[in-house]
């Protein structure tokens, strides 16, 4: 059975840090168009400061996603902090309580994730936000799961579908959120929520893929 | 892009810091540089009162933190709310041990951060308990009225709650009048041209000469229509039009009005608008019980105005005579 041990995890975690701190300015251009172009720095803000506390006091893949929803939760305002501190405390709670993350546990703890979401937020799919990348990906893992795929494959398909709900952001009009306030105007854009999402997203399944091929 | 700033990423912290200065009779700084308080928060024996939201709405929302009025606030970014933890820090800074009311609008990032903040308190044996404002009518319709945004009837809600904490309501008695406040209040916005924010260095949005648009938010979030710039008294028309009838506003009725510019229209402009209003109420057999002009609830240097009106009980009248003194608003005990 493909699995890792939550130790080795970690390393999903700073690379997570680290596709952040490489694309601030990406994110803050998309943000740029239709919202007010911090998304990247607030993203790069919050992330950083997880690295450092991290740096100084190390530990598993459950407990640095903790510091990382505490830092975001407490200190990164807006939508972006409550949201994605409650995205990454579904997951760690839930990894929290596994021994090894295998195909299974990593399927529980992306639902454990969008039940936390989804009980702070009321944003669906097609509303133009982080949800539209993340909700689709956690399904198209489940579904890959239950059609008998392995790890590698299921992690693949929710990489795709990240990807893919990320780039239907572009024809949507914003319903919640800031860049709601643009309506009609906030079209023709990818949302700068969902382009974050897709980045952690993809680099999740990258990294699990390396970890579970050794 | 026409502004005072020495760095775009400091507005937010160099205003709170003048801000006190300017204003230290009244608010202090406190533990968290992102949480102002009035002087002599936490007030013993009386409910506590906080809002907060983000910055760019001058004197919104620390303007109304002073007597009788809110007793702290948390300071987000520039159209930004501010992280649970601000939340939190104020409703402690406010906490007398009776309980603190949150009273705030209804924005996406509001809602969640004040969400987990109640949680924190709630872990801390802190009483807390919230109203979220949504008194702008053209943001959603009235089948869908937990969708509307709160706007300038947020210093009305402020107003009451807070009047009714000093009056010796407990918490629940805060909460209720707060809600009642709200519920009675309606607002719209016309906006003339948009406005900068200094990070972004661009306007978020554009108005063209010769148009305005009609029910424009607080943010710049899009209208329900796009007219062209009437008089005056049409544009006032048009307002009471769409906020009239929805609560609905009848003869008979007493009224507060709040006309606040978005930034920069003159005041001058407010009381041509303000005199337009006075004759569609009276014309209704509408009174009006106090009439507040000014900037109140301003959106960076939008051009435009928002236009309030609060329908009065006994209750709300007390509520709003009782003296209170802070930046934005000052009312003084008059016996009408």
């Amino acid at each position: 059975m493909a699995s890792f041990t939550k130790e080795e995890g970690i390393i999903v975690l700073y690379n997570i840090i680290s596709v952040i701190q490489e694309n601030k300015q990406y994110l803050s251009d998309i943000d740029g168009a239709i919202g007010d172009g911090d998304h990247g720095i607030n993203m790069n803000k919050g992330f950083s400061m997880c690295r450092e506390e991290l740096d100084e006091n190390p530990g598993d893949l459950p407990y640095g996603l903790n510091v990382l929803s505490r830092v975001l939760m407490m200190k990164i305002g807006g939508s972006m902090g409550p949201l994605y501190g409650k995205f990454f405390k579904g997951i760690s709670t839930s990894l929290a309580e596994k021994d090894r993350i295998d195909a299974q546990a990593f399927g529980e703890a992306l639902s454990a994730s969008k039940e936390s979401i989804s009980a702070i937020s009321q944003a669906r799919v097609g509303d133009k936000t982080l949800v539209d990348a993340f909700y689709p990906a956690v399904d198209a893992y489940h579904k890959a799961l239950n059609e008998g795929k392995n790890f590698t494959e299921a992690l693949a398909d929710m990489k795709q579908a990240a990807n893919a709900g990320r780039d239907n952001t572009q024809d949507m009009v914003a319903k919640i959120g800031r860049s709601s306030r643009l309506g009609e105007r906030s079209k023709g854009v990818i949302d700068a929520g969902a382009a974050s999402c897709a980045l952690i997203l993809e680099t999740m399944a990258d990294t699990i893929t390396g970890l579970i091929d050794k | 892009m026409q502004k005072f700033i020495n760095n775009p990423q400091q507005v937010v912290d160099e205003m709170l810091e003048g801000f006190v200065k300017a204003h230290s009779d009244l608010v202090v700084t406190t533990d968290n540089e992102r949480v102002l308080k009035y002087k002599d928060a936490p007030v013993d024996g009386k409910v506590g009162v906080i809002t907060g939201g983000g910055s760019g709405h001058k004197p919104a929302f620390i303007g109304y933190i002073g007597r009788n009025m809110v007793d702290a606030v948390a300071v987000g970014e520039i159209f930004t709310s501010p992280p649970a933890q601000m939340f939190y820090d104020a409703i402690r800074a406010a906490d007398s041990g009776k309980g603190v009311a949150i009273l705030y609008g209804n924005y996406a990032g509001d809602n969640m951060n004040v969400q987990m903040a109640m949680e924190l308190a709630e872990e801390e044996s802190i009483k807390v308990q919230k109203v979220v404002a949504n008194d702008d009518v053209p943001s959603a319709p009235k089948n869908e009225r937990e969708k509307r945004r709160g706007v300038a009837g947020e210093i009305l809600m402020w107003k009451a709650g807070a009047a009714k904490a000093t009056l010796g309501g407990d918490l629940n008695a805060v909460i209720r009048v707060s809600q009642k406040a709200i519920d009675n209040t309606r607002s719209i916005g016309v906006g003339l041209s948009g406005c900068s924010i200094p990070e972004v260095g661009h306007p978020n949005f554009t108005v063209d000469d010769g148009k305005m648009e009609v029910g424009i938010g607080h943010h710049g979030e899009p209208g329900i229509d796009i007219a062209d710039l009437e008089t005056a008294g049409e544009v006032v028309r048009r307002m009471c039009d769409v906020i009239l009838p929805d609560l609905p506003f009848n003869s008979g009725d007493e009224v507060v009005l709040l006309l606040s510019g978005l930034g920069s229209t003159p005041v001058m402009e407010l009381y041509i608008l303000l005199n337009d209003v006075e004759k569609i109420l009276t014309g209704m057999g509408i009174k009006i019980y106090i009439s507040y002009v000014g900037n109140y609830f301003t959106s960076l240097e939008m051009a435009g105005a928002t236009l309030t009106l609060m329908k009065l009980d006994d209750e709300l009248k007390e509520c709003m005579d009782l003296e209170a003194d802070s930046v934005g608003l000052r009312q003084f005990q008059v016996k009408k």
